[in-house]
């Protein structure tokens, strides 16, 4: 499918594509093995300025948008959605900054984070505040000119590895979601610690851990637009990140698909190539349809978000939903056409089941995806209404 | 401190085809890349231009074509690049591909360092480097895998070996071909591969070069290629089986006949 990318785009995901097959690929399955965060790739990534590409050039970005940002984690994906999770989590933790910070803020954290000499990460979860986001605890009370925050977040992607944190707290008890702030703390700050490290299913070479504040005081400078605003400035950053997520499920998809055509031209099973058997021409049909059907809508979705446009919380959820519904299903039928191999971890497809799962969970479990379409599907027809 | 990188646009494959009419390679079908001994050297020099500060000159003799090994060699942090091109040039041995480098650098005049890969992958002579230095009248270090100390006269290098490395000082300028265990080349960066796009490559003829047109091309190669081939994959060898003691007279007897 021709996706009329501009030279740039074109340039930037060929960079993407040789930096997955030549430095990414080798590793993946070591990093899956180990956990342990791949901070040699993070510095080729740094290296390759693509850290910036959604960054504005005036702070140090190539100046593009969700759409590049998107072409570029897929690639990265298609090789380890683990790995590629540290480059997109400091997307997620950036778009606080990007879409709502001063431009004193923007000219004080952007540049590091284009050079990728930063990673950032977003801290809104808590113990009890998964889907129902609105009833964190963690606290943020002003004292002179600063904040002093309490609280424990958790399972925060990049926690520990990020010098940049965006965290979501509470400075108005009484006002329910309209008392959400949203801060930048760096790491080090007094009174912030990191919890052990998450043992996970997939992704596993991506950092998950507990972000632990304990009367951390946080300058006032750093407070994000202003108090109130803390749920509008998550909200917006989950409508752009979500692309993202979209992104890297597709790229986890075909990564599984990739896999798993070669193995069907070369497994000989009743004296012939199992690719010569309907009924797994079938599936990898069905399965190539469905990754190219995900990408288009992650890549409208990606426009349209950097068109401009105002309400995108609906098209943005169901690339979330599509997309990574589609790794699943893609990773899970690749595991299926290598048989017996696709189980064993000498080969690389089950790990692409383990890392497709993830993304039907987080950034919005595809159950909260639903809600949200249904949802203004039913204020668009209630408009409707003469 | 001013670098020149010598590199040479070949085709991307191991199995070099020769056609057995012209003895010349077949380009036709194959993808050109950078020899890949040359991205060694590409990547030395931009590191060395990070230690010391400078300008790094890539420098490549052959077709326009070639034009792209340039543009990527400034997306991996060259500066500049020149074609030298000319079909005067064409059918030139290491001799004269040498002499031809060494009347281009000579015209840029200001150089501390020339690096070249220690050979080309599809020619395998490891000359030119060489050939250039001689041109040039200034010293040269082959196999070099890492550069110790380097200032604006002297360097200081390790020259690897069969059994280990020489440790080798040098005045400035001089040349070294560097082997593939001096670094690991770099990714090309997204801005530099912007700069190597509208980057405006300089193009020298014989002419601009200045070169005596009798030291050119075919006509001034010494080199008269006869015969060019794949030779012939080894036959397996023979096995013996049997009693010990049978097969070591058998196999005494067999040294016997071949007389060694």
């Amino acid at each position: 499918m021709d996706y009329l990318l501009t030279e740039q785009q074109v340039m930037m995901r060929d960079l993407a594509r040789k930096i997955a097959d030549e430095k990414i690929k080798p590793v993946a399955a070591h990093y899956d093995e180990t956990e342990e965060f791949a901070w040699p790739i993070m510095k080729i990534i740094a290296d390759s300025d693509l850290f910036g590409v959604y960054i504005p050039e005036q702070y140090g970005g190539l100046g593009g948008g969700v759409m590049d940002m998107c072409l570029i984690t897929e690639e990265f994906s298609r090789a380890c959605g683990g790995i590629a999770l540290g480059y997109a989590g400091t997307g997620l933790g950036t778009f606080p900054i990007l879409l709502y910070g001063s431009d004193e803020q923007k000219q004080r954290f952007l540049p590091d984070i284009a050079k990728g000499k930063r990673l950032a990460a977003f801290c809104i979860t808590e113990a009890g505040a998964g889907s129902d986001a609105g009833s964190i605890k963690t606290t943020a009370v002003k004292d002179g000119d600063q904040y002093i925050l309490n609280g424990t977040k958790q399972w925060i992607t990049n926690a520990g590895e990020a010098e940049v944190y965006t965290v979501i707290a509470i400075t108005d008890k009484t006002k329910g979601s309209r008392g959400a702030s949203a801060f930048i703390v760096e790491k080090g700050a007094k009174g912030m610690e990191f919890g052990k490290k998450e043992k996970k299913m997939g992704i596993r070479a991506s950092a998950t851990r507990e972000v632990i504040f304990t009367d951390c005081r946080v300058p006032a400078a750093n407070l994000i637009s202003k108090e109130g605003m803390g749920f509008i400035v998550a909200m917006k950053t989950l409508d752009n990140s979500r692309p993202g997520v979209a992104a890297q499920a597709v790229g986890i998809a075909q990564g599984a698909l990739d896999h798993a055509v070669e193995y069907a031209r070369t497994r000989v099973q009743f004296g012939a190539p199992i690719s010569s058997f309907q009924a797994i021409q079938h599936m990898l049909a069905d399965m190539g349809t469905q990754v190219e059907a995900a990408r288009a809508l992650a890549y409208a979705t990606a426009r349209m978000v950097d068109s401009g446009a105002k309400s995108i919380s609906k098209e943005s959820a169901m690339s979330k939903l599509f997309a990574s519904d589609v790794a699943m299903k893609v990773a899970n039928d690749a595991v299926q056409i290598f048989g017996g191999y696709g189980y064993m971890r000498d080969y690389p497809v089950e790990k692409y089941l383990r890392d497709a799962k993830i993304t039907q969970i987080y950034e919005g479990t595809n159950q909260i995806q639903r809600n949200v379409i249904a949802g203004h599907m039913i204020k668009e027809s209630l408009k409707k209404q003469p | 401190m001013n670098i020149i990188v010598c590199i040479k646009q070949v085709p991307n494959t191991t199995d070099v085809r020769i056609d057995p009419a012209t003895n010349t390679l077949i380009r036709d079908g194959v993808e050109s890349v950078i020899n890949p001994f040359d991205t060694y050297a590409i990547e030395e020099a931009a590191r060395l231009k990070e230690r010391c500060g400078g300008k790094v000159t890539a420098i490549t003799m052959g077709p326009p074509q070639a034009e792209s090994a340039l543009k990527e060699a400034i997306s991996l942090g060259c500066d500049e690049g020149i074609l030298v091109s000319d079909r005067k040039f064409a059918g030139s041995d290491t001799w004269a591909t040498s002499y031809t480098l060494a009347a281009a650098i000579r015209k840029i005049t200001d150089f501390d360092v020339i690096l070249c890969g220690k050979q080309a992958s599809d020619g395998d002579t490891a000359q030119v480097g060489p050939g250039i230095s001689a041109h040039l009248n200034i010293p040269q270090v082959t196999y070099v895998k890492r550069i110790v100390e380097i200032s604006a006269g002297a360097a200081k290098v390790e020259r690897m070996t069969e059994e280990g490395y020489d440790i080798v000082e040098t005045p400035l300028p001089c040349l070294f071909t560097v082997v593939k265990e001096i670094n690991t080349p770099r990714m090309p960066s997204f801005k530099g591969m912007m700069r190597a796009k509208s980057a405006k490559i300089l193009k020298w003829t014989a002419d601009d070069i200045e070169a005596d047109p009798a030291a050119l091309g075919l006509d001034g190669s010494p080199t008269r290629v006869v015969k060019i081939f794949t030779p012939e994959a080894r036959k397996g060898g023979e096995t013996l089986s049997g009693a010990t003691d049978d097969v070591s007279k058998e196999l005494v007897e067999l040294l016997k006949d071949l007389v060694i």
